[in-house]
């Protein structure tokens, strides 16, 4: 958590966890798995009317942030969501928001954002394709003109959300360049085929694009110019993954920090243990490593710093390696409780794993880092 | 901290008027690195070192950039945290008395500031920071490892004078400077912590022989003192007698600030990013050059990554001892975050170098990584082990059980000690 917070997120901060707690417990996540979207649409547009769904909008769209910097607002909700691993499309709906309040034409996002801030409409970026970089490289699916419409081609696999968006933000490429297109799915032309996944509540879908028709008012922002937007939107995306891993994390480790004064053995409480307490000891400085570097990284991309890039990537890969093996251990330490279904250890460490390889894992970032540092000759 | 202002009321200069005459007085007046190592800068031999180290901050005294944060009537300018940080930010690049940042100005004068008697602090501070007088701590022992509160070395009072016998070590630089803080035991009736004194004493005088010890990298920094009837007078113990252990634990929290990024008397950037340095040597003695290949790109990127999380953990942990997020003794886990780190990076030098690292051409630094390979486990072992600073992290950040101790309810010559040991001398 940032360390020096405004009033008013705390505020923000204090009313989502009172939400959240009050109406979905990790009980209430458990019996959200048997629901197909994973959250209720009544519950995600009262989010939204805390704030959930507004942060990354401009004012003048019909949004605004608490404090002046909305990515900061945002991950301090991110981080209570991953605390509680919360259900809700947060970092789908957001970063396409925050796309369209930036560079959508006027009719386009006052057809669209005002459904997305009130929660009663839901988005999913599609990016991430089968085998793939989360690169402006690596994108292939398709986008070709046709007279006055273009025809998307492609598969989208996993998208976020993709099962429940009501609209799609496709990057796509071609001869143009790297152009962006929001797409209604319910679009002649789209497969879009739930996938199995390892979180309870947040889901994911492989998405094909079979010459699927958009008029030319579909395109987001320049065509052929989508690369910055590419960039802005990843960097966004990495943030919130690192707070919302923060933050459950940080909820594990503090309750396996509890059990350890607890729990005894051989007439002793776990914590007295030399060789646990230097597990312990390691833990905390991971735990407060990946705070840290979280914050950094999102007052980097928050004032579009000049190494905001570099310092989102950095983050996710210490974040995303660092946090799921600090949960591992803290499965350890409970022993055999700690790999049961009812034990809610998996719950969190399922929404880290699934934050650690999506959108690009730690060993894909690692590599960016060091390109970048190649390029910058340092 | 406290701000100490001017008589007007007022500080004397603005952070930005400040910022501008240090970078003209800087650029006119040191001398760039230009790649020499930051600590010894420019200097040729050892004598060279402290002679250099000296003539420079004797400069920066003249020009009023020394002891920015120390108060003003013991010779310091009395400004706020602020204007070191833009002082740092100037100096970045230049060389450095970095031989006074660490313990001098960081560690001893400090404690003597908390502790000091007014004679005390008016002979030794200015004197600091004028470059006169560079300090040196003499705590381990030979026989102590991390238990600094077992102290064997004693200093028995003899009319004005506490007579000093015993060995300390592993004290840097001792042979090139002039004063050291001791800690001695001067009561072995009663338990380890109640019977300490800390002692300001000269360095250079009859009883007190210095021996270096070669490092395994070949330098010898590292020293072993031995006190033969060393007469210390009785007015040069700081704070009270017996009460060393108080003064001691302040000295130690000093070093923690230091070590973590938070002291304000520091004269070094408090972030890590020069310690990729290694890493990029060993990327550019590639052949093919660092970032063709795949393998040695995850190993700068996890480099870079350390790094600079380590920055960013120093800030994260110095603002939360400074808000009382976090206990003071918090300053370990950036200790031990440094530590962890560098052996990685080592490690991770020498992976890059191949085997270049273990044969090379006489003008190839690629070498020294192999060389600093070999001496990897100093960064986890120096300025108190990294098993020592997670039980302090366990215990006193976590409220974690302490560890069971049979040296705490008897007087300390009941208690066990490696004073049999034979030393090597």
């Amino acid at each position: 958590m940032d360390l020096d917070l405004t009033p008013d997120q705390e505020l923000l901060r204090d009313t989502t966890r009172k939400f959240l707690h009050a109406t979905v417990p990790l009980t209430a996540v458990r019996s959200l798995a048997e629901n197909a979207a994973g959250f209720d649409r009544g519950w995600w547009q009262r989010g939204a009317e805390l704030g959930w769904t507004s942060l990354l909008v401009d004012e003048r769209r019909g949004g605004g942030s608490v404090s002046g910097g909305g990515l900061s607002d945002l991950a301090l909700v991110a981080e209570e969501m991953g605390a509680m691993v919360s259900p809700g499309p947060l970092i789908a709906t957001n970063v396409v928001a925050q796309t369209l309040s930036r560079e959508a034409s006027e009719e386009l996002a006052s057809r669209v954002l005002p459904g997305l801030l009130s929660g009663e409409s839901i988005a999913a970026w599609c990016v991430a394709e089968p085998g793939r970089d989360i690169t402006p490289d690596g994108m292939t699916l398709q986008a070709r003109r046709d007279g006055a419409e273009f025809v998307l081609d492609g598969v989208k696999r996993p998208v976020d959300t993709g099962g429940q968006a009501d609209w799609l933000l496709v990057t796509a490429t071609g001869s143009d360049g790297l152009s962006q297109f929001l797409v209604p799915s319910s679009a002649p032309g789209l497969r879009i085929k739930p996938l199995r996944g390892l979180d309870m509540v947040r889901q994911h879908a492989e998405i094909g694009f079979d010459g699927v028709r958009v008029p030319s008012s579909a395109v987001v922002g320049v065509l052929g110019g989508a690369s910055l937007s590419f960039e802005a939107q990843l960097q966004t995306v990495l943030v919130l993954q690192c707070a919302e891993i923060v933050g459950a994390t940080d909820r594990v480790f503090d309750f396996t920090v509890q059990y350890a004064f607890d729990r005894s053995s051989f007439g002793r409480a776990l914590a007295s243990y030399q060789a646990l307490k230097h597990r312990f000891a390691d833990m905390k400085l991971w735990l407060e490593s990946a705070q840290a570097i979280t914050v950094d990284a999102t007052r980097a991309v928050q004032d579009s710093a000049p190494d905001a890039g570099e310092v989102a990537r950095i983050a996710k890969a210490y974040v995303a390696e660092r946090c799921p093996e600090l949960i591992q251990d803290c499965i350890q330490l409970h022993g055999g409780i700690g790999v049961t279904w009812d034990h809610d250890l998996h719950l969190y460490l399922r929404r880290v794993v699934v934050n650690r390889q999506t959108y690009g894992d730690p060993m894909h970032q690692r590599d960016c880092v060091a390109i970048l540092a190649d390029r910058k000759g340092a | 901290m406290t701000v100490t202002r001017t008589a007007s009321g007022g500080l004397a200069e603005d952070l930005g008027t400040f910022h501008a005459r240090a970078k003209e007085w800087v650029t006119a007046n040191l001398e760039p690195l230009d790649g020499a190592d930051p600590y010894l800068g420019h200097a040729t031999d050892d004598a060279d070192h402290v002679v250099r180290a000296k003539a420079i901050q004797r400069k920066l005294f003249d020009a009023g950039f020394a002891g920015l944060c120390y108060p003003v009537e013991y010779g310091g300018r009395g400004l706020p945290a602020e204007y070191q940080d833009a002082f740092i930010d100037v100096t970045y690049g230049y060389e450095l008395p970095r031989l006074f940042n660490m313990p001098t100005f960081t560690i001893i004068l400090p404690t003597i500031l908390d502790f000091g008697t007014e004679e005390q602090k008016k002979r030794f501070i200015p004197a600091a920071l004028k470059g006169e007088e560079l300090w040196v701590q003499f705590l381990s022992e030979p026989t102590g490892g991390s238990d600094l509160a077992g102290a064997l070395t004693r200093a028995d009072r003899r009319g004005d004078v506490f007579v000093l016998n015993g060995s300390k070590i592993w004290s840097t630089f001792a042979w090139k400077s002039d004063y050291a803080l001791c800690v001695a035991r001067t009561d072995w009736d009663v338990p380890k912590h109640k019977g300490l004194s800390v002692l300001i004493v000269k360095v250079h005088q009859p009883g007190i022989t210095i021996t270096q010890i070669k490092h395994v990298d070949g330098t010898d920094d590292f020293c072993q003192e031995f006190f033969d009837d060393v007469a210390v007078p009785a007015d040069q113990v700081l704070g009270q007698v017996d009460d060393g252990w108080n003064v001691a634990s302040r000295l130690l929290l000093h070093e923690r600030e230091a070590m973590s990024g938070s002291s304000p008397y520091a004269m070094a950037p408090r972030t890590a990013a020069h310690e990729n340095d290694q890493v990029r040597a060993a990327a550019l003695a590639q052949d093919a050059g660092g970032a063709t290949d795949a393998r040695v790109r995850q190993l700068i990127g996890e480099a870079r990554v350390l790094t600079r999380v380590h920055t960013a953990l120093v800030g994260r942990i110095a603002t939360s001892i400074r808000t009382g997020r976090l206990p003071a003794a918090a300053g370990s886990i950036p200790r031990l975050s440094n530590g962890m780190m560098r052996v990685r990076l080592a490690s991770i030098a020498l992976e890059i170098a191949g085997d270049r690292a273990v044969a090379w051409n006489e003008d190839d630094p690629t070498g020294d990584l192999g060389v600093a390979y070999l001496g990897r486990q100093g960064s986890s072992i120096g300025g108190g082990t990294t098993e020592i600073t997670r039980n302090i992290i366990s215990e006193r950040v976590l409220g974690m059980p302490r560890e069971p101790a049979e040296d705490l309810d008897r007087p300390f010559r009941d208690v066990r000690t490696n004073a049999a040991v034979p030393r090597h001398r």
